[in-house]
């Protein structure tokens, strides 16, 4: 028999998986093209919503909406960065941060209007309920869902950086965007598709969230917290940091909750601020 | 070449800067009209002048110097919290206590610049993040000091020069508040004409050539935060004392996001642009104090898309190049 | 290839053994030089060489893996790059660095004015401080530059930006001056201003400058070294260096000038 502080450690690594699908587009965009999107939450809010008004209104299988959720994140960010961030990718960080807040803000306003404000009441797949005994603990099958999806996505991930010649293209570019430039690489458009895959991601994040943590429009800047400083704390364009981060807070997060509901957000925020005093690019980031 | 600088010399050209145009000073003139009026909306103007003397302190740092930092309602809060505890705890007396409110923020901003002055763009912005939120929840669990969620109570203000009390038609609020604003943009103003000044747009205009003229950048950013902390204080000082109260929401993230907005509709580092939008930002909010917060940031939100897209400086900066479109320069 | 004339003239920046690599690059590799007081030196070498990178060590913009550096006689190895300025080692950059939303008097009152210390300033104007405007308007005179000080530097011409580019390099009284391709882009009708400004710098101060027109460098240099792939190749005298076979392959043979 498992003592009960390993199904809180289970949770928080669930937890830390779904954290990690959210950021993990961020930090290799972030990474690439230092271009700071604060909207990258909103990405996931639209997924989240996609895959809620599909189950809901068109009856789809649960399951069946995450390749959509992925999608239609993915495509919205093709036509954002187009339109907008495309001019901003020399401007400052300030002009980054003000458009991009301002693009969530907007966000975050259409899904009240469409959407109301309440939490969208959501059943889960009957596949999904319940849970599994493991050693006297009972571990939810939807965790276990969520840890084994995020699992996929890092292994082909990993896979896709290095053994793919778009993998490649991409670490060049992050290592090296001029000397990436010199050699021929389009670094533009490796960071549109870039852009739209950890959009896609987001998105995908976002519906698999609404189980776990519910979904209303305050999602997109609720998570942005969580997700910048997963991205910072784990280092700008490393996926190995973004996973170990996500971890490191998923598990403090829900172990703080059973354990010291007192120090709360506290120790993130101080954990944070720490670790960037001593690596500004984060555990494992470049330059 | 523009005939004045025919007969200009270097240095008057300088002086010439520091001058003082006709719109400034039509500008605060204006600044008297409420009493006349809108003498029903004091104390909303009170508030005006508050938050317009906290937007100046963020222009000194992100207009000027080119820090953009995300958290910097602590010190407002800070300010706020000294001064509200001070009165709470006997001593009700205003000056002084802006004067200890400031000296408190003045001093963790001192503390916190060694921090700022070391780091740049993303990891930058997420310290000031998250060095906001640590005050955020600093003020929020130490409830037995400043009451938590339910604010600060208690704190009675003695009548400002022994003579004008803070009552509830707010005319003591609202002088009070103007000429703490006015007394400080003049400082600010003078800080902006001063070397320091110039070295901080030099290091906005241009961070590495600033060590190749031997220019110690961290020195200055260190006194540039220092005295923007102290004029947030300041700021929040006054808040405490017109209200007599403080709540935590002096301290939150969402003080820090709006006072960004407005800086940067009215336009940074241009002195007046956190004066101007304070002013448009904060009777909006008033106007449209109806409809939910979420719509009102919709609006907000395309604001900031338009701004960032068509008018980079701001209002402001818009009205400027206009204006000298329009002259023929 | 002879070494540098054995002079009796002191040295006012050297260097020993510095060498730097980025990762399993080398960009320098145990470099010796000796600039004597009054010199003008030339580096050139082909595209890569490490040139500029030669500089940001000097300047100390780049930490060198091993090596030190001297300014007169003070190891400066470990100082930063502010603090090797106000010692006297100023340079300018390839490509403009300057603060293109100030004017050039700004600029160099800036630059002046932190010389001076006396930038932390501020409860007093910029502008009541005359003797520090009039030294300003003083180095700006004198390259030409007076007349159209007051304009905002991304107005200026290119010809007149490089020249600000060296006016704020003098505003810090350097006693060794290093100049990155200080005519690079200049259009031939401008760049001419910018090889009078050379010429007419102090014959106190120590010149290195970096240049790929060969016309410019055998008109202004007493001696020259060849940087390629971040080690020294040779140096000597312009008339050697023209001579040196060697040097033709590496570089000279393969570039046309105009």
């Amino acid at each position: 028999m498992l003592p009960p502080v390993f199904g809180v450690l289970f949770d928080g690594i669930a937890y830390g998986m779904l954290l990690f699908v959210l950021s993990v587009g961020l930090s290799v965009t972030l990474g690439l093209m230092n271009f700071v999107n604060l909207a990258h939450c909103a990405f996931a809010m639209l997924g989240g919503y996609v895959s809620i008004t599909l189950v809901n209104d068109f009856h789809w299988p649960f399951l069946a909406t995450l390749p959509l959720a992925f999608l239609s994140a993915a495509i919205v960010s093709v036509v954002l960065e187009r339109t907008l961030y495309r001019r901003l990718y020399r401007s400052s960080d300030l002009d980054q941060v003000l458009l991009t807040i301002g693009l969530a803000f907007i966000s975050v306003a259409i899904a009240a209007y469409i959407f109301g404000t309440i939490q969208q009441p959501v059943e889960t797949p009957a596949l999904l309920r319940g849970a599994v005994d493991f050693l006297g603990l009972g571990l939810g099958k939807y965790r276990l869902f969520l840890v084994g999806t995020a699992l996929v996505v890092t292994i082909l991930l990993v896979a896709g950086l290095e053994y793919t010649r778009f993998g490649a293209q991409v670490r060049a570019a992050v290592d090296n965007q001029r000397m990436a430039r010199g050699l021929g690489i389009d670094v533009d458009r490796t960071f549109a598709a870039t852009f739209a895959l950890g959009s896609g991601l987001a998105g995908l994040g976002g519906a698999l969230a609404i189980e776990i943590v519910g979904l209303d429009p305050n999602f997109a800047f609720t998570y942005l917290v969580y997700v910048l400083i997963i991205v910072s704390v784990g280092g700008l364009g490393s996926i190995a940091g973004s996973f170990a981060a996500a971890m490191l807070i998923g598990v403090s997060d829900v172990a703080g909750k059973y354990y010291a509901p007192e120090l709360g957000a506290f120790l993130i925020y101080l954990v944070m601020v720490a670790v960037l005093m001593w690596r500004p690019a984060g555990l494992f980031g470049r330059r | 070449m523009p005939s004045s600088a025919a007969t200009m010399t270097p240095q008057g050209w300088l002086r010439t800067q520091s001058r003082w145009h006709p719109l400034e000073i039509a500008f605060w003139l204006a600044t008297l009209l409420p009493f006349v009026l809108f003498p029903d909306y004091l104390s909303l103007a009170s508030q005006i002048a508050i938050t317009a003397l906290f937007a100046l302190s963020l222009d000194i740092i992100l207009g000027y110097a080119g820090i953009v930092s995300l958290g910097h309602a602590a010190f407002f809060g800070i300010g706020a919290y000294s001064a509200g505890l001070l009165a709470k705890f006997g001593w009700g007396e205003p000056l002084t206590g802006l004067a200890f409110a400031a000296a408190v923020a003045g001093l963790v901003g001192l503390a916190i610049s060694f921090v700022i002055a070391r780091f740049r763009h993303f990891t930058l912005i997420m310290i000031t993040l998250g060095l906001g939120l640590l005050a955020f929840e600093a003020a929020n669990r130490a409830h037995w000091l400043t009451g938590g969620s339910d604010g600060l109570q208690g704190v009675s203000m003695w009548p400002v020069l022994g003579l004008f009390k803070f009552d509830l038609y707010g005319y003591t609020a609202y002088t009070y508040s103007l000429v703490v604003l006015f007394v400080v943009f003049l400082g600010a103003r003078r800080l902006i004409n001063s070397p320091l000044g110039l070295a901080l747009r030099g290091i906005r205009e241009n961070w590495v050539r600033m060590p190749a003229i031997g220019a110690d950048s961290q020195a200055h950013i260190r006194k540039a935060y220092t005295i923007a902390a102290a004029m947030a204080g300041l700021a929040g000082a006054v808040l405490a004392q017109t209200t007599e109260s403080v709540s935590l929401e002096s301290i939150s993230f969402q003080r820090s996001a709006d006072v960004l907005v407005m800086l940067v509709l009215g336009g940074a580092g241009r002195l007046y642009g956190g004066l101007i939008g304070a002013i448009i930002f904060m009777v909006a909010r008033d106007q449209f104090s109806g409809i939910a917060p979420q719509y009102w940031y919709f609006w907000i939100g395309v604001l900031l898309v338009t701004v960032v897209m068509v008018l980079p400086n701001g209002i402001i900066g818009g009205l400027s190049h206009f204006y000298a479109r329009w002259r023929g320069k | 290839m002879s070494p540098p004339a054995q002079s009796k003239a002191p040295i006012a920046l050297g260097t020993r053994g510095l060498s730097k690599a980025f990762g399993s690059l080398p960009v320098a590799r145990d470099i010796a030089i000796n600039l004597p007081v009054g010199a003008r030196y030339a580096l050139i070498g082909p595209n890569g060489a490490g040139k500029t990178t030669l500089i940001n060590l000097m300047t100390g913009m780049l930490t060198p893996n091993a090596g030190q550096i001297f300014l007169g006689d003070e190891d400066i190895t470990t100082l930063g790059p502010q603090e090797r300025v106000r010692r006297g080692l100023a340079r300018t950059f390839q490509i403009n660095t300057l603060f293109a939303g100030l004017n050039a008097l700004e600029a160099v009152t800036l630059a002046v004015t932190e010389r001076r210390g006396r930038a932390g300033r501020f409860w007093r104007g910029v502008g009541s401080d005359s003797e520090t405007i009039d030294e300003a308007y003083d180095i700006l005179r004198k390259l030409k530059l007076g007349d159209s000080c007051y304009q905002v530097t991304r107005e200026l011409p290119y010809g007149r930006q490089r020249l600000l580019e060296i006016a704020l390099a003098l505003a810090t009284r350097p006693k060794v001056l290093l100049l990155d391709e200080p005519a690079a882009g200049v259009p031939p009708e401008e760049s001419g201003e910018v090889f009078e400004a050379v010429a007419g710098l102090s014959d106190d101060l120590t010149l290195l400058f970096i240049e790929h027109d060969m016309h410019v460098v055998f008109r202004f240099a007493s001696h020259i070294i060849v940087l390629v792939g971040g080690a020294i190749f040779t140096e000597g005298t312009p008339a050697e260096i023209a001579a040196d076979p060697g040097v033709r392959e590496v570089y000279l043979g393969k570039r046309k000038h105009g």
